[in-house]
């Protein structure tokens, strides 16, 4: 009896058939927009509190994008243009920024939205009372003022490119906030913002309600409702997503190439690649004797194999890193030093360097010390396992003994990085759109709770990274981070990796989705659903 | 002649024989019996049983079904499923006896004193047993990991070093009924020393809750091991363990069912196979649960 | 008696505080410091913003006095505020995910004992029979079949494939629209399937517990007698000797009183119920010490009082116990 239930069990499972949502609406089909219907998002995680501004979470971040506004956003090919702030300008000497703000802006509760909401928001983010992890562009600011009900100036010492977009940052109500501990603020969770949704509801680790602002300056959101619903595990996310459940999440590569090529899911769902904004490194920490000798990390470079990890790894579902900057950007230079697969090649570079297997056990030596090493990552990312699996087994091929050790997070900073306990580390950077190097390749930001924790110092890296940081002209900065990345891939401090695709899915009745370098979300408020095709009526 | 039965108590040699020979009639404990020696085999024997080596990747393989050259399949990294779970039995091994092995050593340990000598050393040692329970185990597991090493032993250790509370009731509990038995008033009476009377003539009876407790507590310990292969805070990788292979097929189980199936029927016939031999080790030894 | 109980209850109260010290310790042991999470490695984050939080915290108070001051507080019952960055009040926290942790353990219990005791019961009285053999080995096959495992099969099974079950959550879309009795039958189908997996682990446990006592019981000589008297077999099972062999049933529920909060995280992340397992396990990574130390404190008392009642009634039903103590 039960030897029956267990096979009828594995025989669902792995039967071909998917009997999907088979209702004789046609999802493929267009249609003229309308307004209506709920939109619900899987997410892994909760979000952590309903003011982005303290978070670190993408959870929170994702909702805070519907409901707020920065003063500036990207357009879908990353330029920067007004979002709360209609138009700005930069003078000549490029030490202010004067934004000339939307009016008639109403804040979710009725209040209108002016410069002192911009000046307070300012005030909120460099206090230090206030648990934020973003102060760090906003404590440049030399002066803030507010020059009349709808214009805002910020001066800052020197010129600083990041500035501009910096002001990104999601825009905070004062009457609701000024004065107040935000840590007990009921705006934690119940949000008052001036975004394209109004906050509904939020039940702790199971969903966000959010519905259309209609009064939205941008419009009134085609979309009437967001449902934001948490599921942590990513099977049960994608059977839920599979069985009407959800309606928009991300694919693992796995899922995307081999999971979703069935004729039924081709009707419900459309499937999405776009270069993510980020790579994959595997980083030396440069005060260990053995990685201080350039050709040691050169010889590494040489004896993995990027195009190896790509294909098994993400699939064929990412391109290769070359340096800290993504292929499709303005600031990337191709023409840098590359390192194929050659494993020939690394094991001339550690002879060069003095290691070499004289007792014939497969690991090369130098003074008697076989080349052991940990590559440490962070618990929680299946990709980066799978990379470490393969790079050890590569450098398995040129001799050097690599081991594995997976930690969670908050040991794994607060212990290992933190402390510099590491040897390598194999870790992903979220890079910004500003290519300011600044907190990570800095040789000052070497203290322990910084990001340059590989301890990479070059005096002409930091030279570039200073006069690039410092000036708005495109062309001039153009040439700066040219030079840094060639010293980069040169000088090896990480070893580049990948940066993968992002492989959203949604369900194929939301019309008016187009993938841009920024992704798709760039214009959620114009996505709708046909009426006719529209699941949930309000 | 040592074979005397005093007093309802069986002793020696006599005991011996009278197991084996119920045992051997017990055969769901002989099946459980044969299962865990192959298992033993099958960990031991394991550089020579597996077809390849458990972390050569195949990048042309990625999860294929199970064909001639790969009998259980691939995995995601194109490694050979047969040979990972060939070698994932030693894991198994080492959990069975070391984890249950610390357990059941401190547990017998706790609960024989707390047991025989009642009162204030009862009161005492339950409630550091009290305190124990109360554990945030799972956090101790976290910082040991954290720590030390995530290494098999530390794993294991601490598996261990956790988990003895419920065999140190059982055996108090044992001690608690036994020890105003006859059999020992008249052993005392007759001036045997207190180590004594536990060891020989308390302990021989109250094992048999103590085997069944420590059968189940191997298989608990494997599924232990992959909840913490679930959580990602299990056996390292490359290192195979059924724990780890049985997560790293969660999410494709509707294309890779050959991922989870077999690690996942390892884990139920092993788990399965020392449940029946602690059993049928318990019935054999106990003459009150045999029928005549 | 009575003298014993209240002895136990007094010794509990040291005890408590005995615990909450060590927990304490042991949860600063592991490396980490609940802003770690806040402050993500993001390149935007700055050194003075981290001190900063930590000096909000008052983590940057030697040890003991963190804990004094901790331990004085919730004397009171107030367990502070969480770390995270809501900063909501710890038993807030624990007060929306204790109910449903409870409400499903209680009913995980409630299948375990209406199944595992006729199991048993029938094991012993057929032992070594067909029935006995088969329901071990399938006893035994609920026990070891990883919860993940089998809850993805029947995820599948039930909730994609033949579409009767919901897959995950506690409550439908449309929750807020039914009836009073939509509502009823709407969380009943949410709780079928998390119930029936969770309750398997532990039906092998007790179902195999319950057939041992029902043996020995057996084997004793008052039902020997009662058999010998003339009675018919069903009374001699069920008034003499299921009475018997119940007794360290109890012990077990007393036993089980602290997993009432437990709930697995891993079964609590596979049908995505935001119960007490994730909010622990998640502040655990988070190193949100004050929910960390709300959810030991419960977890502890109910421990305490779990024993207490288990020992109780084990002391009362045994008689031989009694008067020894009593000696």
């Amino acid at each position: 009896m039960l030897c029956l239930l267990l096979l009828g069990l594995l025989f669902s499972a792995c039967t071909r058939k998917e009997p999907l949502q088979r209702s004789p609406v046609d999802y493929r089909q267009g249609g003229p927009s309308a307004f209506g219907d709920t939109i619900i998002l899987g997410s892994i995680g909760d979000a952590s509190s309903m003011i982005p501004n303290i978070t670190g979470d993408s959870a929170s971040h994702e909702i805070g994008g519907f409901i707020y506004n920065g003063l500036v956003k990207y357009d879908k090919d990353f330029n920067i243009v007004g979002d709360l702030a209609e138009s700005w300008e930069i003078p000549k000497d490029e030490l202010s920024i004067t934004f000339h703000l939307r009016k008639g802006v109403k804040w979710h509760d009725g209040k209108e939205f002016t410069a002192h909401d911009v000046l307070f928001t300012y005030h909120f983010m460099i206090d230090p009372k206030t648990p934020t992890p973003y102060a760090g562009d906003f404590l440049l600011v030399k002066k803030a003022e507010i020059l009349d009900r709808y214009t805002f100036r910020i001066s800052y010492e020197k010129p600083f490119a990041p500035a501009l977009i910096s002001w990104g940052m999601w825009i905070l109500p004062r009457h609701l906030l000024e004065g107040k501990d935000v840590r007990t603020s009921p705006l934690n969770r119940r949000p008052v913002g001036t975004g394209p949704y109004l906050f509904r509801q939020w039940k702790t680790g199971e969903k966000i309600e959010l519905e259309a602002n209609p009064n939205y300056f941008e419009g009134r959101p085609y979309t009437q409702k967001v449902l934001y619903r948490i599921i942590p595990d990513s099977a049960t996310l994608f059977l839920e997503l599979k069985s009407g459940g959800a309606d928009w999440t991300g694919l693992s590569p796995m899922q995307y190439q081999r999971q979703t090529d069935t004729e039924e899911f081709r009707e419900n769902f459309r499937k999405y690649k776009y270069l993510s904004s980020g790579y994959t490194y595997l980083g030396f920490n440069l005060k260990d004797s053995r990685f201080r000798d350039k050709r040691v990390r050169q010889a590494l470079a040489y004896a993995i194999d990027k195009e190896e990890i790509i294909k098994v790894v993400l699939l064929g579902l990412g391109v290769e890193a070359t340096g800290p900057y993504k292929p499709d950007t303005w600031v990337y230079n191709p023409r840098v030093k590359r390192y194929p697969h050659d494993p020939e090649r690394a094991k001339q570079l550690l002879a060069e360097a003095g290691w070499k297997d004289l007792d014939g056990d497969g690991i090369v030596e130098k003074d008697g010390v076989p080349f052991r090493f940990t590559i440490l990552t962070n618990q929680g990312n299946e990709e980066r396992k799978m990379t470490a699996e393969i790079i050890q087994k590569r450098l398995e091929t040129v001799g050097v003994k690599a081991e594995i050790r997976i930690a969670e997070w908050a040991s794994f900073i607060n212990f290992f990085i933190k402390n510099r306990r590491f040897e390598t580390v194999l870790l992903g950077w979220s890079t910004g759109q500003d290519p300011d190097l600044y907190e990570i390749w800095h040789s000052s930001k070497t203290l322990p709770d910084e990001f340059n924790f590989v301890s990479y110092q070059n005096p002409e890296v930091d030279r570039f990274i200073e006069e690039g940081r410092h000036t708005f002209d495109k062309k001039r900065r153009k040439a700066y981070y040219d030079r840094i990345q060639e010293i980069l891939a040169e000088d090896v401090p990480y070893l580049f990796l990948y940066t993968p695709f992002s492989l959203p899915v949604i369900h194929a009745r939301f019309k008016g989705i187009e993938p841009a370098p920024t992704g798709i979300s760039y214009n959620f408020i114009k996505w709708y659903v046909p009426k006719d095709q529209q699941r949930y009526k309000q | 002649m040592e074979n005397t039965v005093k007093h309802g108590e069986i002793t020696g040699r006599f005991r011996r024989s009278v197991f084996w020979r119920h045992f051997r009639k017990n055969k769901l404990g002989l099946v459980g019996a044969g299962i865990v020696l192959v298992l033993a085999g099958i960990a031991l024997l394991a550089p020579l049983l597996s077809p390849y080596d458990p972390t050569e990747l195949d990048a042309q393989r990625i999860l294929s079904p199970p064909s001639r050259a790969h009998c259980f399949g691939t995995d995601r990294l194109g490694r050979d499923v047969l040979s990972r779970i060939i070698w994932g039995s030693r894991i198994s091994l080492l959990v069975g006896f070391i984890a249950v092995g610390i357990a059941t050593s401190i547990g017998v340990l706790v609960g024989s004193l707390a047991g025989y000598y009642g009162r204030w050393v009862d009161s005492l040692i339950m409630r550091f047993v009290d305190l124990m329970l109360c554990f945030p185990t799972f956090f101790l597991i976290l910082a040991v990991i954290a720590f030390l090493e995530p290494s098999i032993w530390n794993i294991m250790v601490v598996i261990g070093a956790t988990g003895w509370m419920g065999v140190a009731r059982l055996v108090r509990a044992e001690f608690l009924s036994l020890k105003e038995r006859e059999f020992v008033l008249s052993a005392r009476a007759l001036g045997a020393s207190d180590l004594r009377i536990i060891l020989r003539h308390i302990l021989p009876n109250a094992l048999a809750p103590v085997l069944v407790s420590a059968t189940l507590g191997v298989a608990g310990a494997i599924l232990t091991e992959s909840a913490l292969s679930f959580l990602g805070i299990g056996i390292q990788p490359p290192t195979p363990s059924w724990g780890n292979i049985l997560t790293g097929g969660k999410d494709n189980l509707e294309i890779a069912w050959w991922l989870s199936f077999f690690p996942g029927l390892a884990i139920l016939v092993t788990v399965l196979g020392y449940n029946l031999l602690g059993e049928g080790i318990r019935d054999a030894l106990d003459p009150r649960l045999r029928q005549e | 008696m009575l003298r014993h109980i209240l002895k136990r209850i007094l010794l509990s109260l040291p005890l408590l505080i005995g615990i909450t010290f060590v927990s304490f310790l042991v949860i600063h042991l592991a490396p980490g410091e609940p802003t770690s999470l806040q402050t993500d490695l993001n390149p935007r984050v700055s050194a003075a913003s981290k001190a900063q939080l930590r000096h909000l915290y008052g983590l940057d108070e030697p040890l003991p006095v963190q804990y004094v001051k901790w331990a004085w507080r919730s004397f009171r019952l107030d367990f502070g505020q969480s770390f995270a960055p809501d900063g909501r009040k710890v038993t807030e926290k624990i007060a929306e995910r204790i109910p449903i942790t409870i409400f499903l353990s209680l009913l995980e219990m409630l299948v375990i004992v209406l199944i595992a005791i006729p199991i048993g019961i029938l094991s012993a009285t057929r032992q070594y029979s067909l029935f006995d053999k088969a329901t071990t080995v399938f006893v035994f096959v609920g026990f070891a079949m990883p919860t993940f495992w089998l809850a993805l099969l029947c995820m599948n099974l039930f909730g994609v494939h033949l579409g009767w079950l919901p897959i995950s959550g506690l409550q439908s879309m449309n929750y807020a629209q039914l009836s009073i009795g939509g509502e009823i039958l709407d969380r009943a189908r949410h709780l079928i399937m998390p119930v029936l997996v969770g309750a398997l682990g532990g039906l092998a446990g007790f179902s195999r517990y319950m057939r041992s006592n029902m043996l020995e019981v057996i084997r004793q000589d008052y039902i020997r007698t009662a058999r010998a008297k003339g009675l018919p077999e069903r009374t001699v099972i069920y008034k003499h000797a299921l009475r018997n062999a119940l007794l360290p049933v109890v012990t077990i529920l007393g036993l089980s009183v602290p997993s009432l909060i437990g709930g697995g995280v891993i079964f609590e992340t596979i049908f995505a119920i935001p119960g007490m397992g994730q909010l622990f396990y998640g502040s655990v990574m988070s190193r949100d010490y004050p929910v960390i130390m709300g959810i030991l404190v419960i977890g502890a008392a109910l421990t305490l009082s779990g024993n207490l009642l288990a020992d109780i009634s084990y002391g009362l039903v045994d008689p031989r116990i009694r008067v020894a103590k009593e000696r």
